[in-house]
C-alpha cells in the first residue's frame, strides 16, 4: 500500500476522503434501516413486542464495551503514530477483543429471542430488529477483521508510523460504527 | 414529414370517438382536472413557443458565415439571470394556485348522501360491492347521474389502480389500506376505464366499464340486481343441463349465484347476462364470448385464476345456455 | 513497479493474449472509460431491441407477436437496462475518459476500484440479463413494486434475478461514485480552483453525491425485498401489518435523484459542447453551476410526487407539487443559459453540436411535460400512461441520449485519434431526431386518450390504432439510426480523418495534450491560471510533448476481477439455492480484497 505523500488538492489523503465519502453513503444505509424500524413500531400484528424481550441491562452492558472499543482504538492509533510498537499491539488487540465481546453479546441476545418466540419472520418486530442490528453486526465483524489484519501486520513488522493513515482510517470505520450503534440502542432500546 | 405526422395525429386525435379519454370530461371530478390541465397546457405552450423560438432564432441568426465576426467572449449578466429565474418562478405561481385550489376541490369531504360504492382489486377482474342497497357485482359499476359517488377502494391481491378518465383521475387499489376517490357523473351513457397500476401477468385485461344511469333507469337496474334468478326447473332443457353442470364441474367453488352457491374467488354470476362484457371487459357478453372464455380461461387472459376445465362442446353449449339466463 | 514514458499499452505486434490481458488487469482510466463505453454501447442496443419488440407488439390493437409473458420481461428489461446498464455507464465511460483528464490528472483517485466498479458492472448486467437464457427475466417492472414482487405473486426466479442483479449494480455504482468525488476534490491541477472546473467535471462531481446517498436507499429496500423472498420476513407482507407503500417511498427516495443522475452528466457535456462550438465561454458559468447543485438538492424532495395515485392526502399532495414545480426553475436557467451562449456566437453545425441542440429543443418539451404532471389533479390522469412515457423518453432519451451522442462525437477523436464522419454522423442525428419525436410525441396524445402503461394490449374500441403505429414507424426509423451510428464508429476506426490534439479547437484541458492521449496524460502537472486554459493567453503552464522525466504509471491487478466475480458468484449461489456456491464466492471475494490490499501497487 502506497504511503507517500501525494500531492492533494486539499490536503487531505485520498484515503482518509474515499473512507468520509464512504462513511457519508453508510450514514444513509443505516438512516433507512433505521427509518424503517420506526415506520414500522408498534405495528406488528402479533407478539413478541420490544417489551417482552428486550434486556436493557444486558444491552447497556455491550453498548459500554463497544464504547470502550473506540477509546482502546483512539489509544491504538496514538500508540502506531509514536512507533510503539507494544502498546501497538496491546491496544489493537484490546479494540478487537471488545468488538468480539460485543458480537458475543449480539450472539447471546439473538439466541435468547430466537428461544423466546422471535424469529426474523415472527413478526415485523422481528424483521425490522433482526435486520437493523444484524446489518450493525456484520459491519462490526468487518470491523474486527480489519483489526485483527492490522495486528497481524504490526506482529510482522509492517505497521510503522508510515502506516498510520491506515490505522486512522480503520479508526475512522471503527468509531462510526459505535456511533451508528449509540443511534440504534437509543431508537430501538431506550426509546420503545 | 414530421409535421404531417404530427398533423395526421392531432387530426385523428380530434375527430374519433375516444371511450377512455381524459380530454372528454363527462364528471364534475374529471371536469375539475380538465379545466386545471387546459390552464397549464395553455401556458406550457406559451413557454415552448417563445423558448423554442428563442432556440431557433439563435441557431439561424448566429450561424458560423464567411463574414461572421470572432464572437466577444462575454461571461454572463446578472440582469438577464435573475429575469430568467423570476420569469419561469411567476409563471409556475398560475400553475400553482389554481393546482392547490383544485387539489382540496377534488379531496374535499363528502355529502352526507353520497352513494357509497366499495371497489376490490383481484388479479384481474374488479368486484363492485353497494353496501348501502346490499348488492354485489363485477367489471360494470352502475351509477345513478347526478349523484355524488363515493369509491372505498382495496385490493385483494397485488396494488392496481382504478381508472376510468371520463370520469377523473385515477387512484391506486392497494392491499391492506383503502383509499377514495368521489364523482358525479353528468351524462348518462357508458364510460371505458382500466387497471392503471402494473399487477402482473394480465394488466391488460383488467377493464371495467361504468354504465351512468339515469335515476330512474338505476333504479330499475337495482331492483333487478336485488331479484333472484330464474328457478332452474322454469329453464330450458338445455339450460337446466348447464345448471347442473355448474354445480358438478366446480364452478360454485369460487362464483357465487344466489341460491345456487356462494363462491368469493371469482365474480358474482347472479345477473351476468346483464353484463355487456365478460372477463373483466376483454369479451363480449354473447354466446361465442362465452364459449370462448369457457375453452380455455388462461388463454384468453394470460395467468387467470380461473383454469381450463375438462368441457365437451356440448357441456360448452349447456353452460352458455345456462349462463344467458342469468338476468 | 513500472516506470514507464511511452505508451503502456503493448504494441499491436503484441501476441493476442498479451493485449486481452492487459485490458482484462488494466487500471488507466482511459481504458477504464473505453470498457464502459462499448459494454453500455451493447447493452443500449440490447435495449433498444427489446424497445422495438415492444413497439412492433403495440403497433395495432390486439396484436399477438409476443405473449403477455414476454412482453412483461421485455418492458421490465427496457428499462431497467437503459437505465442501470446503457444511460448510467455511458456516463461513466465519459466520467472516465475525461474527468481526469480535464482537472489535469495522472488518473483516478483509486484506480483499482475503478476497474473493480467496471467489472461489477459489466458482471451484475450479465447475470441479470441472464434470466432470459432460462425464460425467467426480470418481469415486474423497473420500479417492482410490491407486494407484485413478493414471492406468492411472482413465484420463480424472475424477481430473484432482478433484486439480486440490481443490488450488484448498486455496488459498482458506490463504488465510483466514492471514486469519483475524492479524484474531483483532490486530485485537481494546481491552480484548478471549484470555480474553474468545466462544467462535465461539476456536473460528475454533483452527479457522484446523488449516486452516494441515493444508492444506499435502494440498498435497503433490495435488502428488504430479498429477505421476504429468500428468508420470509415480512417487511412487504399485508398480512403481518406491513405496508406496500414502504417499497414506494424507498425506491422513489433513490429513484427520484436517480432521474437526475440520469440528465445531469448530459446537461454538462451540453455545457462543454455548445460554447465550444459557439465560440464564446459559457454563459453564467456559476449559474449553471449553482443550478445544477439545487436542482440535485431539490431532487432529494420531490419523491412522492411518483406517488400522487396512491392519495397522500392535500396538503402532502400540495407540498411536493410545489417543490417539484421548483425545479423547473433551475432547469430553465439552465435551458436559458446555454441559449444566451450561442447568443451572438459563431456556430458550427458539427455533430455534436446538433445533437446539443436537440438535447435543448426535446428538454424543454419533457421538462413542459413534466411541470404538467407536478400538479396533482392533473397527474391523476397522466401518470402510469403513454403520457408519462412520452415525458420521460423527451428527457432520457431526447435529453440524457442526445447528451450522450453529442459527447461521443465530441470526444471521440480524444479517444481514437480519429474523428467520426461528419456526413453519416448528421445522418444519424437527423433520423435519430426525427424518429424519436415521430416515436414519443404521439405518446402524449395516447397516453391522454386512455392508454396506461405496461399493457401488452390494448383495445381497438379505444381508437388508439393510428397513432400507435406511428410511434411504431418512429421507433423503426430510431433503430436505423443507430445502425447508421454503428457504422460511423467502423468506418472511422480506419478512415477518420486524423484528429490532432485539439480538433474543435475548445478551451479545456483534456484538449491541451495529443490524441489519444498519452497513458501519463500529462507529461508534467498543468498549472491551470483560467477558466478557459486553451482560450486565454497563459492560461495554464507548458505541457511538454516529452515527459522531462520518467514518469510513473501504475500497474495492472487482475484483483478487481478476481473480487467481482466472488460477488456474482455469491449472488449465483442465492439463485441456485446451493449455499456452498454462495460461501465459494465470499472466499473468493475475501481473498481478493487481501491480495488486492497487499499487492505492491503504486498510484
Amino acid at each position: 500500500m502506497s504511503t507517500a505523500a501525494h500531492y492533494t488538492s486539499t490536503g487531505l489523503d485520498n484515503r482518509k476522503l474515499g473512507f468520509w465519502t464512504f462513511i457519508g453513503s453508510e450514514c444513509l444505509l443505516f438512516g433507512s434501516l433505521i427509518s424503517t424500524y420506526l415506520v414500522y413500531q408498534g405495528r406488528s400484528v402479533s407478539g413478541p413486542t420490544p417489551h417482552e424481550v428486550l434486556d436493557i441491562p444486558l444491552t447497556s452492558v455491550s453498548t459500554f464495551v463497544l464504547l470502550m472499543s473506540s477509546l482502546a482504538m483512539v489509544l491504538a492509533l496514538a500508540a502506531v503514530t509514536r512507533g510503539d510498537k507494544v502498546w501497538s499491539r496491546v491496544w489493537l488487540a484490546s479494540t478487537a477483543g471488545l468488538g468480539l465481546v460485543f458480537l458475543g453479546f449480539q450472539a447471546y441476545e439473538f439466541t435468547t429471542f430466537v428461544h423466546e418466540g422471535l424469529k426474523l419472520q415472527t413478526n415485523l418486530f422481528g424483521s425490522t430488529f433482526f435486520v437493523l442490528t444484524g446489518t450493525h453486526g456484520a459491519h462490526v465483524a468487518v470491523g474486527v477483521l480489519w483489526l485483527l489484519t492490522l495486528l497481524v501486520r504490526s506482529f510482522q513488522g509492517k505497521l510503522g508510523p508510515d502506516k498510520a493513515m491506515v490505522v486512522e482510517v480503520s479508526g475512522l470505520y471503527w468509531h462510526f460504527v459505535d456511533v451508528v450503534w449509540i443511534v440504534i440502542f437509543t431508537v430501538v432500546y431506550l426509546l420503545s | 414529414m414530421l409535421l404531417l405526422a404530427v398533423t395526421t395525429v392531432l387530426l385523428s386525435a380530434c375527430a374519433g370517438e375516444f371511450p377512455q379519454s381524459s380530454l372528454h370530461p363527462t364528471a364534475d371530478f374529471s371536469r375539475d382536472i380538465d379545466v386545471l390541465y387546459r390552464t397549464i397546457f395553455w401556458w406550457a405552450v406559451g413557454v415552448f413557443v417563445v423558448v423554442e423560438s428563442a432556440l431557433l432564432f439563435v441557431i439561424l441568426r448566429y450561424r458560423e458565415r464567411p463574414d461572421s465576426p470572432e464572437p466577444r467572449h462575454i461571461h454572463g449578466s446578472t440582469v438577464l439571470e435573475v429575469a430568467w429565474t423570476l420569469a419561469p418562478a411567476v409563471v409556475l405561481v398560475f400553475i400553482a394556485v389554481p393546482t392547490i385550489r383544485t387539489i382540496f376541490k377534488t379531496e374535499a369531504p363528502l355529502p352526507a348522501d353520497a352513494l357509497e360504492v366499495e371497489v376490490i382489486g383481484h388479479q384481474w377482474w374488479w368486484e363492485f360491492r353497494y353496501p348501502e342497497l346490499g348488492l354485489t357485482t363485477a367489471n360494470e359499476m352502475h351509477v345513478p347521474q347526478g349523484r355524488k359517488i363515493a369509491l372505498t377502494m382495496t385490493s385483494d391481491d397485488v396494488i392496481h389502480s382504478f381508472w376510468a378518465p371520463k370520469l377523473g383521475g385515477k387512484r391506486d387499489v392497494i392491499p391492506g389500506r383503502t383509499t377514495r376517490i368521489a364523482f358525479a357523473a353528468d351524462s348518462v351513457g357508458e364510460v371505458y376505464g382500466q387497471c392503471a397500476e402494473f399487477c402482473g401477468d394480465s394488466h391488460a385485461n383488467m377493464r371495467f366499464r361504468v354504465i351512468v344511469d339515469d335515476p330512474s333507469g338505476f333504479d330499475t337496474w337495482v331492483q333487478n340486481e336485488l331479484s333472484p334468478p330464474a328457478a332452474v326447473d322454469s329453464l330450458s332443457a338445455q339450460a337446466q343441463a348447464g345448471a347442473q353442470l355448474y354445480m358438478t364441474k366446480g364452478c360454485l367453488a369460487c362464483h357465487a349465484i344466489t341460491g345456487r352457491s356462494a363462491g368469493v374467488l371469482g365474480p358474482n354470476l347472479t345477473h351476468l347476462a346483464t353484463r355487456g362484457t365478460i372477463a373483466a371487459g376483454i369479451l363480449p357478453n354473447d354466446a361465442d364470448g362465452l364459449a370462448r372464455w369457457l375453452r380455455n380461461p388462461p388463454l384468453e387472459k394470460p395467468g387467470s385464476l380461473m383454469p381450463q376445465i375438462p368441457l365437451t362442446e356440448d357441456e360448452i353449449a349447456s353452460l352458455v345456455a345456462y349462463l344467458q339466463t342469468l338476468n | 513497479m513500472t516506470s514507464v514514458a511511452m505508451d503502456h499499452a503493448p504494441a499491436s505486434t503484441a501476441s493476442l493474449g498479451a493485449r486481452v490481458w492487459s485490458w482484462v488487469t488494466t487500471t488507466d482510466h482511459k481504458r477504464i472509460g473505453v470498457l464502459y463505453g462499448v459494454t453500455a454501447f451493447v447493452f443500449f442496443l440490447l435495449g433498444g431491441l427489446e424497445a422495438l419488440l415492444i413497439r412492433a407488439q403495440l403497433s395495432s390493437s390486439g396484436n399477438t407477436l409476443v405473449s403477455a409473458e414476454t412482453y412483461n420481461q421485455l418492458f421490465t428489461m427496457h428499462g431497467t437496462t437503459m437505465v442501470f446498464m446503457a444511460v448510467m455507464p455511458l456516463s461513466a465511460a465519459f466520467f472516465n475518459f475525461v474527468v481526469p483528464l480535464q482537472i489535469g490528472a495522472r488518473d483516478v483517485a483509486f484506480p483499482r476500484l475503478n476497474a473493480f466498479s467496471y467489472w461489477v458492472f459489466l458482471l451484475g448486467s450479465l447475470f441479470m440479463n441472464a434470466g432470459f437464457l432460462i425464460g425467467a427475466a426480470p418481469n415486474a417492472g423497473w420500479f417492482g413494486y410490491a407486494n407484485l414482487t413478493s414471492s406468492q405473486y411472482s413465484p420463480g426466479l424472475h424477481v430473484d434475478f432482478w433484486v439480486l442483479g440490481l443490488q450488484i449494480l448498486g455496488i459498482a455504482s458506490i463504488a465510483a461514485g466514492v471514486n469519483f468525488i475524492v479524484t474531483i476534490v483532490n486530485m485537481r491541477a494546481p491552480g484548478l480552483r471549484f470555480m474553474r472546473l468545466p462544467v462535465f467535471t461539476w456536473m460528475t462531481l454533483v452527479t457522484q453525491f446523488l449516486v452516494v446517498t441515493a444508492f444506499p436507499v435502494i440498498t435497503v429496500g433490495l435488502i428488504f425485498l430479498t429477505f421476504d423472498r429468500m428468508f420470509g420476513t415480512t417487511f412487504y407482507s399485508v398480512a403481518a401489518g406491513g405496508d406496500v407503500l414502504l417499497w414506494q417511498h424507498l425506491f422513489w427516495l433513490f429513484g427520484h435523484p436517480e432521474v437526475y443522475i440520469l440528465i445531469l452528466p448530459a446537461m454538462g457535456i451540453v455545457s462543454e459542447v455548445i460554447p465550444t462550438f459557439s465560440r464564446k465561454p459559457l454563459f453564467g458559468y456559476a449559474i449553471v453551476v449553482y443550478s445544477g447543485l439545487l436542482i440535485a438538492i431539490l431532487g432529494w424532495g420531490v419523491w412522492a410526487h411518483h406517488m400522487f395515485q396512491v392519495g397522500l392526502g392535500p396538503i402532502a399532495d400540495s407540498v411536493f407539487a410545489a417543490t417539484t414545480m421548483m425545479i423547473a426553475i433551475p432547469t430553465g436557467v439552465k435551458i436559458f443559459n446555454w441559449i444566451a451562449t450561442m447568443w451572438g456566437g459563431k456556430i458550427r453545425f458539427t455533430t455534436p453540436m446538433l445533437f446539443s441542440v436537440g438535447f435543448i429543443a426535446m428538454f424543454i418539451i419533457g421538462g413542459l411535460s413534466g411541470v404538467m404532471h407536478s400538479s396533482p389533479p392533473a397527474d391523476l390522469q397522466q401518470t402510469d400512461t403513454y403520457f408519462v412515457v412520452a415525458h420521460f423518453h423527451y428527457v432520457l432519451f431526447g435529453g440524457a441520449m442526445f447528451g450522450i451522442f453529442s459527447g461521443i462525437y465530441y470526444w471521440w477523436p480524444k479517444v481514437t485519434g480519429r474523428l467520426l464522419s461528419e456526413p453519416i454522423g448528421k445522418a444519424h442525428f437527423w433520423l435519430t431526431f426525427i424518429g424519436s419525436n415521430l416515436a414519443f410525441f404521439p405518446m402524449h396524445f395516447i397516453g391522454l386518450l386512455g392508454m396506461p402503461r405496461r399493457i401488452y394490449t390494448y383495445d381497438e374500441a379505444l381508437g388508439l390504432d393510428t397513432m400507435n403505429l406511428v410511434a411504431t414507424v418512429g421507433a423503426f426509423i430510431m433503430g436505423l439510426g443507430a445502425i447508421v451510428f454503428v457504422i460511423n464508429v467502423l468506418w472511422s476506426r480506419k478512415r477518420g480523418a486524423v484528429a490532432g490534439a485539439n480538433p474543435w479547437e475548445a478551451a479545456t484541458l483534456e484538449w491541451a495534450i495529443s490524441s489519444p492521449p498519452p497513458v501519463y496524460n500529462f507529461s508534467v502537472l498543468p498549472e491551470v491560471r483560467s477558466r478557459l486554459p486553451l482560450w486565454t493567453k497563459d492560461g495554464m503552464s507548458e505541457v511538454p510533448e516529452v515527459p522531462p522525466e520518467p514518469v510513473h504509471v501504475p500497474d495492472g491487478s487482475f484483483w478487481p476481477l478476481i473480487a467481482s466475480l466472488g460477488i456474482v458468484a455469491i449472488a449465483i449461489g442465492a439463485i441456485a439455492k446451493t449455499l456452498l456456491v454462495t460461501l465459494g464466492g465470499a472466499a473468493v471475494l475475501l481473498v481478493a480484497i487481501y491480495a488486492w490490499s497487499f499487492e505492491p501497487f503504486e498510484v
